[in-house]
């Protein structure tokens, strides 16, 4: 496939912005798989993605992932997913739990951050380090995505360079997981915000 | 009255009112929070000791679980 054919569909004055963009995922699970698939089809110029977990078949409900790649880590899986959608965006991924520590130096050369955890401690976790150290990067979280319906729930908060996208009020149920539709949406509101904030600053 | 402002609406402001007052005033039980005052991150440690000046702009994050 050559790469003026994979792009023939884009709006040719937004290529060179999305080509050079780096974006960076904590998470590879229904937010980051989908958020990933997303951002890679929009041709993001390259993609920085950690995650420590494996593929279990409870995760095949809502993430991006198929039943031959079950047990597999999940970076190496999407890395494998991705590759099938386009060589045009280059990943970069880290199988490796994050923390305070690390996410500075995994994540230091991208453009905007986008929190795709399961766990609200890992999304306070990452937050407050994003904004004690790149106070002047924006990062994209997501809160609020289980169940189903509720479209019009759905919505995005700025605060300063934090944007939240949710409904910022749906709990989940012990060993209950979000299911696809509802967490496909939100994961697209972040990628759809990562378009935005490129396309507008620039 | 003297005022702050919480996730963009008014509350009453009252002397030596820091961050767990606030949160108590507006019965927010959340766990996991992402507090900012004026722009500036407030980590869970310092909110005891963080006092806010009336017209004070706070925002209040609450993280859910689920991804």
């Amino acid at each position: 496939m050559k790469k003026s054919d994979f792009f023939s569909a884009h709006d040719p004055r937004i290529i060179p912005i999305l080509q050079n963009a780096v974006i960076g995922i904590a998470g590879a699970g229904g937010l980051g798989s989908n958020i990933a698939v997303s951002l890679t089809r929009s041709g993001i110029g390259k993609l920085v993605v950690a995650d420590f977990d494996k593929i279990e078949p409870s995760n095949l409900n809502r993430q991006q992932f198929f039943e031959d790649q079950i047990g597999m880590p999940k970076v190496i899986a999407l890395l494998e997913n991705l590759n099938k959608v386009s060589p045009f965006t280059k990943y970069q991924v880290h199988e490796i739990k994050l923390n305070p520590e690390n996410i500075p130096l995994i994540y230091k050369n991208v453009d905007i951050m986008v929190e795709a955890f399961d766990k609200a401690e890992m999304k306070t976790m990452l937050i407050e380090t994003w904004l004690a150290k790149f106070p002047n990067k924006p990062i994209i979280a997501a809160s609020g995505i289980t169940g189903w319906g509720k479209n019009e729930l759905l919505h995005t908060r700025k605060i300063d360079n934090l944007y939240i996208c949710g409904d910022e009020e749906t709990d989940l149920q012990a060993g209950i997981s979000p299911m696809a539709p509802r967490v496909g949406i939100v994961a697209n509101m972040q990628a759809n915000l990562v378009l935005e904030l490129l396309l507008s600053t620039k | 009255m003297k005022t702050i402002m919480v996730n963009g609406n008014s509350l009453k402001w009252e002397e030596e009112m820091n961050i767990d007052l606030i949160l108590k005033r507006k019965n927010y039980t959340f766990k996991m929070l992402v507090v900012k005052v004026d722009g500036k991150l407030i980590k869970k440690t310092e909110y005891s000791k963080t006092f806010v000046q009336p017209g004070a702009d706070v925002k209040v994050i609450h993280l859910i679980s689920g991804g």
